[in-house]
């Protein structure tokens, strides 16, 4: 029985990944980050499934999709931004000993200072449609990198779409 | 010769005037005094003599060769004077006290002649003497001068001589003499570790303030040289610290813990510091007095940061998006009506406000470039002094006549070095790094 039942919720979950990345990798080129879950390979190869559990931050990170991007030296959240945070608002609503903190990060076209305060507005922008989707505000922080912390390192809009993001990162409460 | 009248510093360094052992001459008729004019653009870097120093005591030989060299490598540094190399004299100087026999440097076109002497105390104490000479005007440039300190101070004695020819021939206060905070650089670009370290201006005598165990950035000097103000990530969130060059003590800037504080500068005061606070999606400047609690400056619901004082603390200059894009603004110190002074094409950040009050230093980015550019305080007169990939963060020489800045090249295996340049748009020069490094900040002149 309880074989039976761990093979079929792996079949769910990874229909469900799959689904998910379909739609992650549609117009907008959202999907950069989504394929650090190494989910979405080009030619199938080298895929490692695992049942993640869908309590668990690694389902949030790579099913529910953990970042959103941004335009240059925007903040404003695109429809497919806004439909992720909806996803993540959803997930933290079910799994509500989690805590989440807001990455907000910016490409290095800018000055160190100004992308950190850039940072921080899109952090905030992210949290904001959170807390608008009932996520209580006291499990949210926001934190800014500016351009401290790129994900994709060539001086390329291919990899500065990736790196203008916010990055929801839970964890079981703040540990102080 | 008369007796060195001696100036007690409180310093290590014992600074001291003498008056010349040489009988005043004339100045020869026709001839121009010896004089760089730096805003005039100099094309021919002025041609010097400097035999290296006389030792005149043993064991002192070693150090005069160090000093010299030092000596001679800031003149050369700037630019403005080429040294003649010392094969080409026709005379050599043994003795600190002769005469100068003017026609044997003006034979090999010598402008300048720089003479010296060095002695090494048994108390491990070394002594510099020095004199210059404007050679086609026949007479000494100023009072010989002599300075004095322990054998590790021996670069800042060096320093301070050339400060002072370089004062003398060019009428502008000196730089040498100063040391640079900046963050030290290492690893991937997608996981840069940071430290904070200073050095002396040319890149010497490096010392690491911090490890490499959380992101530190933008730090800045205070007006005494001996603390220095920066951002970091101890705490895994941006806070503004205190740090004591001397001990290395940090302290927090008791801003609310909520707030995400940055940017921070010190007041000409030494003790008021400026810097942006950053809650739910708006960053705005604030003030924090000694034992006071942040008083906010600005209001609008942009960003704004990247603050810079004027040298009598009267106002600030900073950046703001209010009008959409990155563009500065000049406002009372205590907050008030902001006046925007730039107007050009693209975006401008981090403006710094010259120490001699007339300029202030920015990045520009323009078309996909970064530049380095300076302008007046009203915004007129704007120049660009540099342009590249990623040109950022002017910090200005104590003089007002140089800029330090990071230039990072591009790519995945970018890094950033730290450049020089006059602010004529002249000497772009690297300054010599062990490593990757960024976000420099020049200390005053030191005392």
């Amino acid at each position: 029985m309880n074989h039976l039942g761990k093979a079929a919720l792996l079949t769910v979950t990874l229909a469900l990944g799959a689904c998910a990345n379909a739609n992650r990798f549609g117009p907008g080129g959202a999907g950069a980050g989504a394929g650090a879950g190494g989910l979405n390979g080009m030619n199938g190869g080298g895929i490692s499934t695992s049942a993640l559990a869908p309590d668990s931050p690694a389902y949030f990170k790579e099913t529910i999709g953990d970042r959103v991007l941004f335009a240059v030296d925007q903040s404003t959240l695109t429809p497919q931004a806004q439909a992720t945070l909806a996803a993540q608002a959803g997930w933290l609503r079910s799994n509500p000993s989690y805590t989440a903190i807001v990455e907000g990060h910016a490409d290095e076209q800018g000055t160190r200072e100004y992308n950190l305060a850039l940072g921080e507005r899109r952090a905030n922008s992210a949290r904001d449609y959170l807390v608008s989707q009932g996520v209580p505000s006291g499990r949210l922080r926001t934190v800014s990198y500016g351009k401290e912390r790129p994900i994709a390192v060539c001086s390329e809009e291919s990899c500065y779409a990736q790196n203008r993001r916010a990055v929801t990162v839970v964890a079981a409460g703040f540990g102080s | 010769m008369r007796p060195f009248r001696l100036l007690t510093l409180a310093l290590p360094l014992i600074a001291a005037a003498f008056a010349t052992a040489l009988p005043a001459r004339a100045q020869q008729e026709g001839v121009e005094p010896l004089r760089i004019i730096i805003t005039e653009g100099v094309i021919e870097p002025l041609p010097f003599a400097l035999p290296t120093f006389v030792a005149e005591t043993g064991g002192a030989q070693e150090w005069a060769q160090r000093i010299t060299q030092v000596v001679a490598d800031d003149l050369v540094g700037t630019g403005l004077f080429r040294r003649i190399p010392q094969e080409a004299f026709v005379t050599n100087v043994t003795s600190f006290t002769d005469s100068v026999t003017y026609a044997n440097w003006k034979t090999i076109n010598a402008q300048a002649l720089i003479t010296g002497a060095v002695s090494a105390g048994p108390d491990g104490r070394i002594t510099v003497k020095f004199r210059l000479f404007d050679v086609f005007a026949e007479n000494q440039l100023g009072e010989g001068l002599q300075f004095a300190g322990t054998q590790s101070s021996w670069r800042r004695i060096a320093h301070k001589v050339a400060d002072a020819v370089y004062s003398r021939i060019t009428g502008e206060g000196g730089y040498f003499d100063s040391r640079v905070v900046f963050v030290a650089e290492s690893g991937p670009k997608d996981a840069r570790q940071k430290r904070l370290a200073v050095m002396d201006y040319d890149g010497a005598n490096v010392q690491y303030l911090t490890d490499a165990s959380s992101i530190v950035l933008a730090p800045r000097f205070s007006p005494d040289g001996g603390r220095i103000l920066y951002t970091g990530y101890e705490t895994g969130f941006p806070k503004i610290y205190e740090l004591d060059i001397g001990t290395l003590a940090r302290t927090p800037l008791p801003v609310p813990t909520e707030a995400m504080s940055f940017a921070p500068r010190y007041a000409p005061d030494g003790r008021t510091v400026i810097f942006s606070l950053a809650q739910g999606g708006n960053t705005d400047l604030y003030r924090m007095r000694p034992g006071g609690q942040p008083e906010r400056l600005t209001t609008a619901p942009s960003i704004e940061t990247a603050p810079s004082y004027s040298p009598d603390g009267s106002q600030v200059v900073f950046e703001s998006d209010r009008s959409g894009t990155q563009q500065l603004y000049v406002m009372p110190a205590g907050g008030g009506e902001a006046r925007r002074i730039s107007f050009g094409e693209g975006r401008y950040g981090t403006p710094v406000w010259s120490p001699r009050g007339d300029m202030i230093a920015f990045t520009k980015q323009n078309k996909g470039r970064f530049h380095i550019g300076v302008m007046r305080t009203d915004g007129s007169e704007e120049r660009l002094l540099t342009a590249s990939f990623l040109d950022e963060g002017p910090t200005w020489a104590p003089n007002g006549r140089v800029i330090m800045f990071m230039r990072e090249s591009a790519g995945s295996a970018g890094e950033s070095a730290l450049y020089s340049v006059d602010i004529s748009g002249r000497n772009l020069r690297r300054v010599s790094t062990e490593g990757a490094a960024s976000d420099p900040a020049w200390s005053p002149l030191l005392p």
